[in-house]
């Protein structure tokens, strides 16, 4: 199979002009296949999770509230925003190809645009009002998540610890997403040059032909491989043991239970403020 | 323009003698397959060798799309009926002569006697970038060469555009919706009758097509009912070269007149916009209005609104402006 699509221009080169189209099924059988490969594994295969023996102590567990906050009102508009935006042009980018005819390119670049602005209030938000390193992996994801690989295999390794705010699928999940979002956005905003918008003057000749065809590639090959990341992303989102986590991208808590259960409060502290407390919640990086 | 190589590429060449036996082989062949009418148009792509199908569909020995016949309710013209024949239809001339007029001025006599009705409303864009095989929007590619700073696109859209600035060439087209026409369609499904229309696609539904037939589909005849028969009718064309030339833009109406006052009105464009318009908005709004420079004045105005020019083409606002105009109050004989 060919990834990539060929023309020649009016010079007499051939440049690339897009990914090939049939990667959109490459990407719909990969994201199912991750599925029933991850279900047949949890129901089969997967014991329940060991941690190591660190639970917080009477005290400190006393502290914390019943309703944990996760997520700021903020944080949980930009996700649902964002993914919106994303279901938007997937389904304005790929309907198309399948034989689903409508104006797709109008809602594809203001869907394109509202996910750009979103993205630039999470940068911002995220970096000045929120714990920014809590979703990037650090040593300690690191070291557990090889202590996880060897106890699978069956090799002696000590149990990992609990989790900080977020586990390191989520965040490994984030770090993709940041560069495939971050490729569709880049040359999504130079490809709106080159279509009849309230924003530009048309000019394809900004950049070669080469250039320009390099970047419909990655903007088609990052767009069909974020249709396998939503695809796991909505699965595990609908999974039974992660709904406390989707819950809390919803409601902007999570139980106590689950909390202690999951998460290790000195990776994520949580404690009463005296606002929150009122309200019967916890400050957090999230209030 | 274009180099014609002569020598077109290989294809698997099928001549089927029904309709049937076409809309059949059509459906086995899929994308794979070309339908050939006169091949004024096909002629082109393949020996340019832009277009490589595997088969060529040839509807040239199929007698039943062929032929005017006057039915109960108006005239049944097969798809594959010649222009010539069209144009010279006592029948046509006499009670839908806006289709006499439009067909009489497409291109030269010999195409004209070559071409036909099915292959005039369903013949390809004419933008040369894209008929000379550059891998534009409507080729399939990520660009529009003739809509750039520098692109030359005086012949294309100022109505419709979507990333392809092409128009629609056809003459025919604007006469058969102010006459109301249906297109019969043999689809795998059965029958099918689409307004006219409503058979064309913009590039914002689909930008490689210029028409609804999806593969399997075949353009059968076209039915033009009596709702209009006698009406007032008018037909220009206005194109660079009056002795054989796509136009620059052409408009055609049919007006049902109460003394000068106009009761019902069906009025189209074509060569603005990637499909055939009809000026809804304009039909309405000279309903009840005496057919005179005044509204035609009023109607052209209105009918540019939101035209958006390109880099060459500004002319054709002015120019659709005063096609509307005439088309409703007509025009002193010595101008027409």
């Amino acid at each position: 199979m060919k990834f990539l699509t060929w023309a020649t221009d009016p010079w007499g080169k051939a440049v690339p002009i897009h990914a090939a189209w049939d990667l959109i099924w490459v990407a719909l059988i990969a994201g199912l296949l991750f599925m029933i490969v991850h279900a047949l594994y949890v129901a089969i295969a997967a014991g329940p999770k060991v941690f190591a023996k660190n639970e917080a102590p009477a005290a400190a567990a006393a502290a914390v509230p019943e309703r944990v906050p996760r997520h700021s009102l903020a944080a949980r508009l930009f996700h649902w925003v964002m993914a919106a935006s994303m279901l938007t042009l997937l389904f304005t980018a790929f309907l198309p190809m399948v034989g689903v005819r409508f104006n797709w390119v109008l809602y594809h670049w203001i869907a394109g645009l509202v996910l750009t602005v979103s993205i630039l209030f999470h940068v911002i938000h995220s970096t000045f009002f929120m714990d920014f390193w809590s979703i990037w992996p650090d040593r300690i994801d690191v070291r557990d998540a090889m202590r996880r690989t060897f106890r699978f295999l069956g090799k002696p390794a000590p149990a990992p610890q609990r989790f900080a705010k977020y586990p390191l699928e989520n965040k490994l999940y984030h770090l993709v997403i940041v560069f495939a979002g971050l490729a569709v956005i880049g040359t999504g905003l130079f490809m709106m040059k080159r279509i009849q918008t309230i924003f530009f003057i048309r000019n394809p000749y900004i950049f070669s032909d080469m250039t320009w065809g390099l970047m419909y590639v990655l903007h088609g090959l990052a767009g069909v491989g974020l249709i396998a990341l939503v695809m796991v992303h909505v699965y595990m989102g609908v999974r039974p043991e992660k709904l406390p986590i989707t819950k809390s991208m919803i409601f902007g808590w999570m139980s106590k239970d689950f909390y202690l259960e999951e998460h290790d409060p000195e990776r994520w502290a949580v404690e009463k403020s005296s606002t929150a407390k009122k309200r019967g919640y916890a400050a957090s990086d999230a209030d | 323009m274009a180099i014609i190589r002569d020598v077109m590429p290989a294809f698997d060449l099928l001549q089927p003698s029904t309709s049937a036996d076409a809309q059949k082989l059509l459906e086995q062949c899929g994308d794979d397959a070309w339908v050939m009418a006169g091949g004024m148009d096909s002629f082109d792509w393949l020996k340019d060798r832009i277009k490589k199908p595997k088969v060529v569909v040839d509807l040239s020995g199929i007698d039943e799309l062929k032929g005017i016949r006057v039915t109960g309710d108006g005239v049944e013209i097969g798809a594959m009926t010649t222009l010539t024949e069209i144009a010279n239809h006592a029948e046509i001339r006499k009670n839908y002569g806006v289709l006499s007029q439009a067909v009489s001025l497409v291109a030269s006599p010999q195409i004209r006697n070559q071409g036909t009705l099915g292959g005039n409303v369903s013949q390809d864009v004419r933008c040369w970038y894209y008929r000379d095989g550059w891998p534009c929007y409507r080729a399939g590619g990520n660009i529009c060469y003739a809509d750039t700073p520098v692109g030359r696109n005086r012949e294309h859209a100022i109505f419709g555009a979507d990333r392809c600035v092409a128009v629609h060439p056809s003459d025919s087209v604007p006469a058969l919706i102010a006459l109301d026409a249906k297109f019969v369609l043999q689809t795998p499904k059965g029958e099918r009758t689409v307004d006219a229309e409503d058979y064309f696609v913009g590039p914002d539904m689909d930008i490689t097509k210029i028409n609804m037939l999806q593969p399997g589909d075949l353009l059968t005849a076209i039915r033009i009912p009596s709702t209009w028969a006698g009406s007032r009718f008018y037909f220009e064309k206005v194109r660079d070269r009056n002795v054989w030339d796509f136009p620059l833009m052409n408009v055609a109406s049919a007006i049902m007149l109460s003394g000068n006052t106009i009761g019902r009105m069906r009025i189209a464009v074509n060569a603005v916009s990637p499909r055939p318009m009809r000026l809804k908005a304009v039909e309405d709004a000279v309903q009840g209005k005496p057919a005179d420079a005044t509204t035609g004045e009023m109607a052209g105005k209105m009918a540019v609104e939101g035209a958006v020019p390109l880099q060459f083409n500004a002319y054709k606002i002015p120019l659709m402006r005063n096609l509307v105009k005439r088309a409703i109050a007509g025009v002193p004989s010595q101008q027409a």
